[in-house]
């Protein structure tokens, strides 16, 4: 079996816990406005990789993950080739390292399950919170997602939600509120993480030769993403 | 033997015989707290460090150099005593009767100091070219012994940066023995050593090692009387931690009087501080704040040494270093570890006194260290890039757990080894000569076997590294033979006789050859091997280019395809160089470190097969070329764990810039991230690393903005330099350099 791959870090800080090789999938069937990983969507465009070639980069790296660290799967979408992820992390599991998943959620399937049953932590992007949003800027109906979120609280995965907050799309306080409450009615949620929106991926894009989405939109100020934070701090 | 300056402390062999690490062992106090402890700078340190402050910044309005003395020969006792402060500094002392005033120090060369002098708007005196008519210099007696195949190596760019025109540095002298024994008893040793060697057979040899032993005699009596005219005497014993630091400062003091080495280092002595410290705490006679302001006294001291340079100088080691390396922290053989308190002091010198890049701070880095520590340095690195981790598990089996480093990566036992300076090769430049047939396209010299240049469409690998282990062989006879030279005129003309003097007599010496290029010449050897290059002939049929056709692996992406090359190239040259024997016994070693001459190296350097274009600068030391890194942070140190430190035994240096958002998202998530970094690549056993955690941006601010950014402290190749001591083409080639960035 072989998964179709875009890439990897070896130094990951940022999606998951302490030091982690991350995995970049190729294949995306969402088509999100503010997709920092455009060069990701198409399937075809990735390499191929056994998950006993991935493993073998990460065993190079293990030494770097002290206690927090292990690996995380991100893409492009790696619920799409949930059957090779879940091999990959069956043999990362078997090693000891622990194992996150960073998702959109928007798929589910039998795969989908077993790849569930051995994932350590699950990083969620609920992009927004509702339907009509999701459908307009994402591609898909926010049901999915929540399914998805339903599944993880069942099986007590540990879950960070993740929502990047896109000016004037959903910096209000209801979306942030309804994002809490969200989390609140999953026990398996036990973070929630604003991240600003960032037009890093502009180059990404020319490069490419499309247009980016959501080129006219402007990162949040830094005071606009502490204020959101402190929000979802209160009780 | 006994003292009542030793009052309180645990006796042992150290009152026998010189001995300072048994010491060490019999009385420091390992410390596994954290930095909580820690004082703060006190008004008196503020206001001294104000008035450093605006000394540097009249300096830098003065093209880096304040003042020169023209006119007196820099010696121990050449200069009335000078201050930065008299009523209020605690360590006293400085190089010339002014702060950041500069002696001249012709005994490595006149030339040199000439041209310095000349170059800041000065002449040298005519009564130092008067006492110099007749006397023999370092640089002199070199070029007497020179053959016209080292003169064209030099002139070629293919060795640079020998020691043959100035103090050779990389030699330690123990100075903590003069705070522990006084300088009497160690003349008495001294003298001592001296009647045995009179029993012995007197060939040439031991007939040096007498007149050297005279000199170490004569040396010490200067440094006592140096000591006198600040109004200390230094004979007996260091009676308490201001003593003990003055007394340990006046020594290295005596040293940077005495020589201009390129790399004066310091050693290991905040440990050895912390017991005198530690014993006025218990005392009562000392305060958390007091122990504080004698560690920032000494450090701002050592802030304001100087050697006077010449612009060329410059371009190979560029910021005005001195590379006062201290080692702080490391492991004890018994399993105890060497951090102290006062590891922590000297560390919160960067906070106290803000980053600098002297001293040289050097964390020798166990993955045994204790948690605390490891946090603390590791949030020193993110706050300030001041400090450098060299790998303690690596070392200490072979050099002890009282080793020091000096420069950048040399380590060597303190006061038990010292070390022959032999700067570097260029490795990229020999790769060209051997497919050129022995000719520099770029100096227009011909040297080394003569042969035809290399013929065919498409190189051929194995034909290429044939050519290269031929030319290999030639080189490494010529560069140790060029070093013999070398070492035997400066023992000869400018011996290091206070820091020999604080040596044992019979020593170890390791003889230090390096190379630069090595990432230049493994991806062209990667290219040749898994492309297809098609060499490009000028008119006269030299070839000056490359036509790469086909991707080929890179180092720096953990690639065991092209990384082994590396580490076979490293192999290849130090096996080369061990067959011709090294001047006075000396063991040969290797490193693998540019300092800033990549950037020079490049200039002389024409295209080279791994698409590197003619004047483009080398990365630094060990680490791969900019931005060819493909996988991340994490293999690219992986690619550098490969080299084998038994091949590199003078150090394996990379240097590593990372954005503080690719290294965490929270302040304590990157003092974290950056600890299981260091362990996961130590454990590795990697010998050095050096850290930035800053934006390219912070460095193209600072480029256009100097005045902005007076302090910028940045690590660069085994050293920090303040950023804008650099060169304009130094700081371009730093901005260019891969940053770890979050994707």
């Amino acid at each position: 079996m072989t998964g179709s791959l875009h890439s990897f870090q070896s130094l990951g800080t940022v999606d998951g816990p302490g030091v982690r090789f991350v995995v970049f999938f190729q294949g995306c069937p969402l088509r999100c406005g503010c997709c920092h990983n455009p060069d990701t969507r198409e399937m075809a465009a990735g390499k191929p990789f056994t998950p006993k070639e991935v493993l073998e980069k990460v065993l190079r790296c293990r030494s770097y993950f002290g206690k927090d660290g292990g690996i995380t799967l991100s893409g492009g979408e790696p619920l799409m080739q949930a059957a090779f992820a879940k091999e990959l992390f069956a043999l990362c599991k078997a090693e000891g390292i622990h194992t996150c998943l960073d998702t959109s959620g928007c798929l589910w399937n039998e795969d989908v399950e077993e790849l569930l049953t051995v994932t350590d932590l699950v990083l969620l992007d609920i992009k927004y919170t509702n339907d009509q949003d999701y459908k307009r800027y994402a591609g898909c109906s926010m049901e999915q997602p929540l399914h998805f979120l339903a599944e993880l609280n069942k099986r007590k995965i540990p879950t960070t939600l993740r929502q990047v907050i896109i000016p004037p799309l959903n910096d209000g306080k209801e979306n942030i509120l309804r994002l809490k409450k969200i989390g609140k009615e999953h026990p398996c949620v036990n973070k929630i993480e604003l991240l600003p929106f960032r037009k890093i991926c502009e180059s990404k894009y020319e490069n490419m030769g499309i247009p980016f989405p959501f080129a006219k939109y402007d990162s949040p100020a830094k005071e606009k993403m502490s204020a959101l934070q402190a929000l979802l701090d209160a009780e | 033997m006994e003292h009542t300056n030793w009052n309180g402390f645990v006796p042992g062999d150290w009152q026998n015989e010189i001995n300072v690490r048994d010491f060490i062992q019999k009385n420091y106090k390992p410390y596994e707290g954290d930095g909580a402890f820690l004082a703060a700078a006190t008004p008196r340190t503020k206001a001294l460090m104000k008035k450093l402050e605006a000394l540097f910044a009249l300096e830098r309005q003065f093209d880096g150099v304040l003042d020169i003395d023209t006119a007196t020969v820099s010696t121990v006792t050449g200069f009335s005593p000078g201050y930065l402060d008299k009523e209020n500094e605690l360590i006293v002392g400085l190089q010339t009767n002014r702060p950041l005033k500069r002696g001249v120090n012709p005994f490595g060369g006149i030339r040199m100091v000439r041209i310095a002098c000349e170059a800041y708007g000065y002449k040298l005196s005519d009564k130092v070219e008067e006492e110099f008519r007749f006397r023999t210099t370092h640089n002199e007696g070199v070029y007497r012994a020179y053959t016209q195949e080292m003169r064209l190596a030099r002139r070629s760019h293919l060795i640079t940066g020998l020691p043959d025109a100035y103090g050779r540095g990389r030699i330690i002298g123990d100075y903590r023995r003069v705070a522990l024994y006084g300088v009497d008893k160690l003349i008495e040793e001294k003298q001592k050593d001296k009647r045995n060697l009179a029993l012995e057979n007197l060939d040439a040899e031991q007939i040096r090692r007498t007149e050297e032993l005279y000199q170490q005699i004569a040396f010490l009596g200067f440094l006592k009387e140096m000591a006198q005219m600040y109004g200390y005497d230094i004979g007996c014993p260091a009676s308490n931690a201001k003593e003990a630091i003055q007394w340990t400062y006046f020594a290295y003091l005596a040293a940077i009087k005495e020589q201009n080495g390129a790399a004066m280092s310091l050693g290991r002595v905040s440990t050895f501080f912390d017991i005198y410290i530690n014993r006025d705490l218990e005392a009562g006679i000392l305060t958390e704040e007091a122990a504080q302001e004698l560690v920032d006294d000494f450090v701002m001291k050592l802030r304001m040494a100087r050697h006077l340079r010449t612009p060329e100088y410059n371009e190979l080691f560029g910021g005005d270093p001195m590379w006062i390396t201290e080692a702080v922290g490391g492991m004890g053989e018994d399993g105890r570890t060497l951090v102290t308190k006062s590891s922590f002091r000297i560390l919160n010198t960067l906070y106290t006194l803000g980053p600098a890049p002297e001293p040289n701070l050097t964390v020798l880095w166990s993955t045994a260290l204790p948690e605390n520590f490891k946090r603390f340095c590791s949030k020193v690195s993110c706050d300030t890039d001041s400090i450098q981790y060299e790998n303690d598990d690596l070392m200490r089996p072979l050099y002890g757990d009282d080793y020091a480093i000096a420069c950048c990566v040399s380590a060597m036992r303190v006061g038990k080894q010292m070390q022959f300076f032999g700067a570097r090769c260029n490795l990229a430049k020999l790769l060209l000569l051997a497919i050129n047939g022995g000719y520099d396209t770029t100096s227009d010299i011909h040297l080394g076997p003569q042969m035809p240049v290399m013929e065919g469409d498409v190189l051929n690998f194995d034909e290429v590294m044939e050519r290269f282990d031929t030319y290999n062989q030639w080189l490494s006879h010529l560069y140790v033979n060029t070093m013999n030279v070398i070492h035997y005129m400066h023992d000869k003309y400018a011996y290091e006789k206070i820091q020999m003097a604080l040596h044992d007599t019979t020593v170890e010496r390791l003889m230090a050859f390096g190379i630069a290029g090595l990432s230049v010449v493994t991806d062209s050897l990667s290219a040749l091997k898994y492309a297809k290059v098609h060499p490009i002939k000028d008119e006269k049929g030299y070839i000056v280019d490359f036509r790469v056709e086909g991707d080929f692996p890179k180092y720096g992406n953990d690639d065991d395809r092209v990384d082994l090359l590396a580490k076979d190239l490293t192999h290849r040259v130090i096996t080369e160089l061990r067959k011709t024997p090294a001047y006075r016994g000396a063991i040969h070693t290797l490193s693998v470190l540019t300092i800033t001459s990549n950037v020079m190296y490049g200039k002389h350097t024409g295209s080279t097969p791994d698409g590197r274009k003619a004047g483009e600068p080398f990365a630094p030391g060990a680490n791969p070329m900019h931005n060819r890194e493909e996988n991340g942070a994490l293999a690219s140190l992986n690619s550098v764990a490969k080299l084998s430190y038994d091949d590199c035994r003078d150090g394996i240096s990379n240097t590593f810039s990372i954005t503080p958002e690719a290294l965490g998202k929270t302040e304590e998530e990157r003092v974290g991230n950056l600890v299981a970094i260091l362990d996961g690549y130590f454990g590795k056993m990697a010998h050095h690393i050096n850290v930035n955690v800053l934006n390219r941006e912070t460095l193209m601010k600072a480029y256009e903005d100097p005045e902005a950014y007076p302090n910028l402290t940045i690590r660069v190749s085994g050293y920090a330099v303040n950023f804008n001591k650099l060169s304009r083409e130094q700081q371009r080639e730093v901005i260019s350099r891969t940053f770890h960035e979050s994707v």
